[in-house]
């Protein structure tokens, strides 16, 4: 910590000298608010609410195809997955998605959805294209956290009430580990390199960093901030960046996002956000992250590079979660 | 340069660590800014998948619920009626979250029931089914029932689990070291609703009292939180209690005379206080009073270990399991019942382990304690073997607050605000 911040104007400077200064492309990124049944649009160059789109309800889950031109929503009381053009935010098609559908992740091969249905015990793996269940895999009480393996092979999928990381085979669609985590696990996230899986416990207060080779715990992150009662940090939301050296861990009403090193597992910082703070997503240039806080109702965005938060922007009533276009 | 900083070995053009590396590659030379950033694409590391092993025989955890049918006057609302499995379809919910978290783990979960007015009966029942292996026992008994329940397993592999009783003195000098509560005191429950009425500001209460023990013993908890916290009562009055009346055609029109005149040349108060643990009467206050002052305590604004509309913290899928299990909504004596389940279900996975001792001493360590639905982790008070948790302020269809309320501190855990704390506590069968 206190050596970067020495060398930090030095860092400007070399970055003047090596790239030159220039503006961040612009994307679009995409807010779920889940009590007022719309999706937010923010220009991420303007840092503005550029459109706000009725879409079904409660809608919290979100993610992109990997063309960018269709958004995925979990609507989680309509108990289905809708499915809506990214251009336009018309409404496309419904995917079947088994009941109370919460979090989702599409596999790499651009068709295969895996969403975990909170209610059943289930996680349901469905093919956008044809919109046909593919299968159903059982799993803990309460599935919630989806973590894909960038080369997807594994799915990590967290049980809320089991308290478990269910490492699951995406060939054969069947479990082969089954980590025990502190309380509540909320979301489950690979390295690039997938060296690491990421597992954050709400309840427990706690990040677990799991070897996906062997399943052992490499390290368990705690929290502690001055001021805010230890009840208070719930960890959820993980984001690494892409040269995994740096790890943003969202602590829910501490209002508060940590950055945390990968290699030694020290929380660098903590940045002040907005009101319990759940889900994240990168800029594809990985230059700004979005956090959404659902009890203050905004989005901020972090400047990654500075480790600071620049904007906190007002979107509709409990933004839960949040994707960004590919361009 | 000789600085070697291999940690910052840059992958991705625009990290701080990425830009601290080129700062590195341009003090050295401009080709290792270039190779360096080549390095950014890297190829994820396979994952080895292994292949599935025959599953070993499963071990299982027998627990068994006892309940003691008591004769009680039927409270005032429909709503409030008993249900023939109170308490217990909670505990069947717990027993089924368990067998999905042990089927993971090769663990499985059973539960027996028993059920009876004869206290004899079910402590020979209860001894037989301890020997067949049900070493955790969820008791809803009347508290001198749980006494001699608890006495006679005594020095027995049992681990009992109070859930339908909120007498402080079983926690205190009447304390057993086999029984462990789940269910909230009478102290804990004044405390969270006398919590709330002080953050309001509303600390001036008028306290009517019904007539049975149980109304002594709550009153005597609202006294001694109103002390406790800094509120008043200013003032107190008995409730007599006529039944008759009740279920008379027009009933309503002499309550709502008796009930305003019952009311009438009281000191200026906040709130009425209304302490019927029963519920025969309390509601029968709501809107009936002489001046109008908000109902709180057994009627109106009430504090429970739960309520049947609670979404917060995750609970929609919780209520919404329990709906589809028991067809009815879920009443804090589930919750309690489901609590003692999940205890067990969670020791069993925290522990790799089904025998009773490893389970009975991971519970009773300090390493314990389990996720239940309020946001916090719950655990045993050492002292006394009480469940610590946060108490919700209910109106009849959404919860008000939670309790512990903002600004009451506590130099351990706040949670400990609520109920006899360590200093106060009159239990010797925990050693401190």
């Amino acid at each position: 910590m206190s050596r970067l911040s020495m060398l930090m104007p030095a860092l400007v400077t070399a970055a003047i000298v090596s790239f030159g200064v220039t503006p961040a492309d612009a994307y679009t990124a995409y807010v779920t608010n889940e009590k007022d049944n719309t999706v937010s649009v923010i220009d991420t160059d303007k840092l503005e609410v550029i459109k706000t789109a009725k879409v079904g309800q409660r809608p919290r889950g979100i993610v992109m195809s990997n063309d960018g031109k269709w958004i995925i929503i979990c609507t989680s009381d309509d108990n289905d997955v809708k499915v809506y053009d990214a251009q336009t935010l018309e409404y496309i098609k419904s995917l079947p998605s088994g009941p109370d559908p919460e979090l989702l992740t599409l596999h790499p091969d651009g068709r295969r959805l895996y969403i975990a249905n909170e209610d059943d015990n289930l996680v349901t793996v469905v093919d956008i294209q044809t919109s046909k269940v593919i299968t159903e895999i059982p799993v803990g009480v309460e599935p919630e956290g989806m973590g894909m393996s960038p080369d997807g092979k594994v799915l990590v999928n967290t049980s809320e009430t089991t308290n478990m990381a269910h490492f699951i085979d995406t060939t054969t669609h069947k479990l082969f580990d089954n980590v025990l985590v502190d309380s509540r696990p909320r979301v489950a996230m690979f390295n690039s390199a997938q060296s690491q899986l990421w597992v954050s416990s709400e309840v427990g207060g706690t990040v677990a960093v799991i070897n996906p080779t062997d399943r052992k715990i490499i390290a368990k992150i705690n929290f502690s901030i001055p001021g805010i009662e230890q009840e208070a940090i719930q960890p959820v939301g993980i984001r690494i960046t892409k040269d995994d050296k740096i790890a943003f861990v969202a602590l829910g009403p501490a209002n508060r996002v940590a950055v945390i090193d990968t290699k030694t597992f020290k929380v660098l910082k903590y940045i002040l956000v907005g009101q319990r703070v759940w889900q994240m997503y990168f800029t594809p240039d990985g230059k700004l992250l979005f956090t959404t806080n659902g009890a203050s109702n905004d989005v901020t965005a972090i400047d990654v590079a500075n480790l600071k938060a620049i904007k906190s922007i007002k979107v509709g009533r409990y933004p839960w979660g949040v994707v960004v276009s590919p361009k | 340069m000789p600085i070697a900083v291999p940690a910052f070995n840059s992958r991705a053009k625009t990290s701080k660590f990425a830009l601290f590396s080129t700062f590195f590659a341009v003090f050295g030379t401009v080709c290792m800014s270039f190779a360096n950033y080549a390095a950014a694409q890297t190829s994820p590391q396979p994952i080895p998948i292994p292949t599935q092993s025959a599953q070993p025989q499963g071990a299982v955890v027998q627990m068994l619920y006892v309940k003691e049918d008591r004769d009680k006057e039927l409270p005032v609302s429909l709503l409030d009626q008993p249900n023939a499995d109170d308490g217990i379809a909670g505990a069947k919910l717990g027993i089924a979250d368990d067998n999905t978290t042990g089927r993971f783990l090769n663990q499985s979960f059973k539960l027996d029931v028993i059920e009876g007015s004869d206290l004899n009966d079910l402590i020979k029942q209860a001894t037989e089914k301890v020997a067949a292996g049900d070493g955790f026992i969820i008791a809803d008994m009347s508290p001198d029932s749980l006494l001699k329940f608890a006495d006679a397993l005594k020095g027995k592999p049992a681990q009992i689990f109070n859930v339908g009783n909120p007498d402080d003195r079983l926690r205190e000098e009447d304390c057993r070291a086999n029984v462990l509560h789940t269910a909230p005191t009478r102290s804990m429950l004044a405390d969270a609703l006398v919590q709330y009425l002080v953050w309001k500001r509303w600390p001036n209460m008028l306290m009517v009292i019904g007539p049975s023990a149980n109304d002594q013993l709550l009153a005597d908890a609202y006294r001694r939180s109103a002390k406790k916290f800094g509120a008043k009562i200013v003032e107190e009055r008995k409730f007599n209690v006529d039944t008759g009346n009740r279920r008379a055609d027009g009933g309503f029109e002499q309550i709502q005379q008796q009930i305003s005149q019952f009311m009438q040349g009281a000191k200026d108060h906040d709130v009425v206080l209304v302490v019927d643990e029963d519920q025969v009467f309390g509601d029968y206050f709501p809107y009936r009073t002489w001046v109008p002052r908000p109902i709180v305590g057994s009627a109106g604004l009430v504090p429970a270990s739960w309520h049947p509309a609670l979404e917060q913290w995750g609970a929609t899928q919780f209520q919404n399991r329990f709906k589809r299990l028991a067809g009815r909504i879920m009443r804090p004596l589930d919750y309690d019942a489901w609590i003692a389940t999940r205890v067990v279900g969670e020791a069993a996975s925290r522990t790799h382990s089904t025998d009773f001792k490893t389970l009975y001493d991971f519970i009773h360590s300090p390493k314990f304690d389990v996720a239940a639905f309020k946001g916090v982790a719950l655990s045993f008070r050492a002292w006394n073997g009480q469940l610590r948790e946060p108490l919700l302020v209910n109106s009849q269809k959404i919860f008000v607050s939670v309790s512990p309320q903002p600004g009451f501190l506590h130099q351990f855990s706040l949670l400990d605000t609520l109920g006899m704390d360590k200093p106060e506590t009159k239990c010797k069968a925990y050693t401190q």
